[in-house]
């Protein structure tokens, strides 16, 4: 008889791990991948391509020789922050400028703060801020869906929906609004934008096969749509739109378009960087519509996905006071 | 179909192995050791001495005080010594040996299988008669069954929730002794039912368990007032305060007990074993187990004596199977890792034996909590499992007291989901060991 192995109960585990809920995120982010890899062709391969490996060698190199710690990149988290980084990048980015936002996001937004688990800031939504503000011209210069017929150093360029919707908004001009996109063409992706905020329809699948996997909870996604789409719809009840376009057009342009789906369910609900319990997490995708729509309809960028949940990031010491309601205590 | 409101999981249920095996008798052993202390509170005071002859279902220890059981001799014999053994975890605890000399019966016990309905006693005679048999909780905790027959003044029983649920993964015990014995279970009822003068009980059962259900649910159709209310499948619950919610959707505040919200909870075991103590003179001496494990030779549902060596019902049941890596005494959720084999007698408390392969019996590393709130999702108290195993690691035990760490009922289910495998509940029951502690300390310093 060889020694009993022992240790208190539970004697039993659900097999679950941190790198299963990470290849479940990618594999739910592959479909909204390989339609812009389809739209953009070569950038959107070459940006993904170095985003993920400068991700995964700079947790590597951080945690070896600054941290002198055994790294961790098997969880696969790495390979996830450089996925969604790319996601949050126009598809004919210099690789320079990559990499540098794989630095600050993996260097700055994770390990400064010991690493995977510990970090306030989404690294993903770190790098890509950083880069927004460094460099806002190539941040904000979207080539259009050519697929590979486009070129990867110098792809024609043209607004995103976005753009002109503000435009149309905010000064009340409807000249603009015969270069948006039809509603059918932006659910299901094709127009310019971020490589990763294109499709709205797939990047919807891959969010409910979250869901469905038990990856992510709906409290997020659920309360960040709703508000926009409410938020939105106000919007338009208040008269605040100009000829030409519906309330009910607005409020699905408003949803389909730039980073709302992918923040929704993929950014906002990143495990680190979001509230434990399920009323901070409501009342944390409420928080994130109000203030994507405030920056969407009077700040000075045409989207504000990012800036929304970094703030909201901020909140979630805070709202981690929320207790999820305890056995037998009484409603109040 | 019902089930507890708040948290909960799914483990894998593994139950084919036992389930609707026949119940079977394990040999007598030679030798037994009977531990003074199978149920909560203090233990039993010895009233044999050493060279005493006994029969089997005689008192051998008497309880100490109000919460506390009855030991009566599971074996006839000669009592060789009475001792501390140290016992399966490590602690010393009293016990009384006897050699075992054939199988004599104390006379007046009913050892015909006949089946006795009629129950004329008064309710203050039942419940003499559960204490003088030394009756436990046999789902688990091992509570004195009289104790929870004479609620406290104030109180008023209501409804009689019976747990047949058998939550736990592997195992069977319960399962099958419904379906063999599913009519005493339900005269065992009837008389709890009268001890505590009222006209109503739900039997739970998860819904696993489809011929349980059906052969209850036809037994319970001639009693008036009983019901079968089948569960939707999740653990824990056939822990008390889930099934008391599963059942009648009342939940039992924050350090009450389920008298609080008119209910009395009780094993199908314990509530055979009421119908042999009351209508058979039958004293509780054995229980059914599962004895079980992926690759075991004989896995099945064994009749033990108490004080029966588990070596002795190990090799009945066809020995350890090769490549056993851990040896859980109980279910894999709640059950303790056996360390010693040989210091382990059976007694109410074991449930099981279950044999896990040597590939599943190690823990995984633990990495960074990566805050994913699968523990506050699963967590059936509706406690921030984390939370307290971070104010755990950092002895902040007066935080862990304000964010209820008392409520934990040990189910475990938040170190089954956690991701990252760390050691949530180790934490967890260190903190409550402390925050007991401190609030006896305070009680005492009041008084």
């Amino acid at each position: 008889m060889q020694k009993l192995i022992v240790s208190p109960a539970p004697h039993v585990h659900n097999n679950d791990s941190v790198r299963k809920n990470m290849l479940l995120v990618i594999a739910a982010l592959l479909p909204a991948y390989v339609m812009s890899v389809i739209e953009f062709g070569w950038g959107a391969l070459i940006t993904a391509a170095i985003s993920v490996a400068a991700c995964v060698l700079f947790e590597w190199l951080i945690a070896k020789f600054l941290l002198k710690e055994t790294p961790v990149i098997g969880d696969c988290s790495a390979i996830l922050t450089g996925l969604l980084l790319a996601f949050n990048l126009p598809s004919n980015m210099p690789w320079w400028i990559v990499l540098i936002g794989a630095l600050v996001a993996i260097g700055v937004g994770k390990m400064s703060f010991g690493g995977i688990g510990q970090n306030p800031f989404n690294p993903a939504l770190v790098g890509r801020v950083f880069l927004l503000i460094s460099f806002p011209v190539q941040m904000t210069t979207w080539p259009r869906p050519l697929g590979f017929a486009g070129s990867y150093v110098d792809a024609e360029t043209g607004a995103t929906p976005l753009a002109l919707l503000k435009q149309a908004v905010k000064n009340g001009d409807s000249s603009v609004l015969e270069q948006l996109p039809s509603l059918w063409d932006s659910f299901l992706g094709v127009m310019g934008g971020s490589l990763g905020e294109v499709s709205a329809l797939l990047l919807l699948i891959g969010g409910l096969f979250l869901i469905i996997t038990r990856v992510i909870t709906w409290h997020i996604p659920v309360s960040i749509l709703a508000t926009v789409a409410l938020f939105a719809a106000v919007t338009g009840w208040c008269g605040a739109l100009p000829e030409g376009i519906t309330t009910a057009e607005y409020v699905a342009l408003t949803l389909c378009t730039g980073g709302i789906m992918l923040g929704a369910f993929f950014m906002a609900t990143d495990y680190v960087t979001s509230p434990m319990s399920n009323w901070g997490k409501i009342i944390f995708g409420i928080g994130i519509g109000v203030i994507v729509m405030v920056i969407r309809t009077w700040g000075a960028y045409p989207e504000g996905m990012s800036f929304a949940i970094l703030i909201m990031n901020a909140c979630v010491p805070l709202l981690n006071k929320i207790r999820p309601r305890r056995f037998g205590e009484k409603k109040k | 179909m019902s089930t507890f409101r708040i948290g909960g999981v799914h483990p894998q249920e593994n139950k084919e192995f036992s389930a609707h095996k026949p119940i079977v008798d394990c040999p007598l052993p030679k030798k037994a050791t009977i531990l003074l202390a199978q149920h909560i509170g203090a233990p039993a005071v010895p009233v044999v001495e050493k060279g005493d002859k006994v029969l089997v279902g005689q008192l051998i220890a008497k309880a100490n005080g109000f919460v506390s059981s009855n030991v009566c001799s599971p074996v006839s014999g000669t009592v060789t010594k009475i001792d501390s053994i140290v016992d399966a975890t490590g602690f010393r605890a009293p016990a009384i040996m006897i050699d075992v000399e054939g199988d004599e019966w104390l006379p007046e016990i009913d050892r015909t299988p006949d089946i006795k309905r009629d129950c004329t006693l008064e309710p203050k005679e039942i419940v003499d008669k559960i204490a003088a048999a030394g009756i436990v909780g046999l789902g688990g905790a091992c509570f004195p069954t009289q104790v929870k027959l004479l609620p406290p003044p104030g109180k008023k029983a209501e409804v009689l929730i019976v747990n047949g649920v058998e939550c736990e993964p592997y195992l069977t015990n319960d399962h099958q002794l419904m379906l063999e014995h599913g009519e005493e279970i339900m005269i065992g009822i009837q008389i709890v039912m009268k001890a505590l003068g009222i006209s109503r009980a739900i039997i739970g059962i998860e819904k696993n368990k489809p011929d349980a259900i059906k052969h209850m649910q036809e037994l319970a159709s001639r009693v008036l007032g009983v019901e079968v209310k089948p569960l939707k499948v999740k653990y824990p619950q056939g822990g008390e305060k889930q099934l008391i919610d599963a059942c009648i959707r009342r939940q039992v505040p924050s350090g009450a007990l389920p008298i609080e919200v008119g209910a009395v909870v009780d094993n199908v075991a314990t509530l055979y074993a009421v119908y042999e103590a009351v209508q058979k003179n039958k004293p509780l001496i054995d229980r059914v187990m599962t004895v079980t494990g992926k690759h075991m030779e004989k896995p099945g549902n064994y009749r033990v004596r108490f004080g029966t060596p588990i070596t002795e019902i190990i090799d009945f049941a066809g020995g350890i199977p090769d490549h056993s890596g851990r040896i859980i005494a109980g279910g894999p959720m709640m059950g303790r890792a056996i360390s010693n084999l040989a210091a382990m007698p059976a007694n109410k408390r074991l449930s099981a034996l279950l044999f896990m392969p040597e590939n599943e019996s190690r823990r995984h590393e633990p990495s960074n909590c990566i805050r994913c709130a699968k523990c506050v999702d699963a967590c059936p108290m509706g406690l921030e499992p984390y939370l307290l195993a971070q104010l755990s690691a950092r002895q902040d035990w007066d935080t862990m007291e304000k964010h209820d760490v008392m409520d934990c009922i040990d189910c475990g289910s938040c170190l089954f989901t956690c991701p990252s495998h760390r050691p949530l509940l180790d934490y967890i029951r260190l903190g409550k060991g402390k925050v007991g502690a401190n609030i006896r300390a305070r009680q005492a310093a009041k008084k």
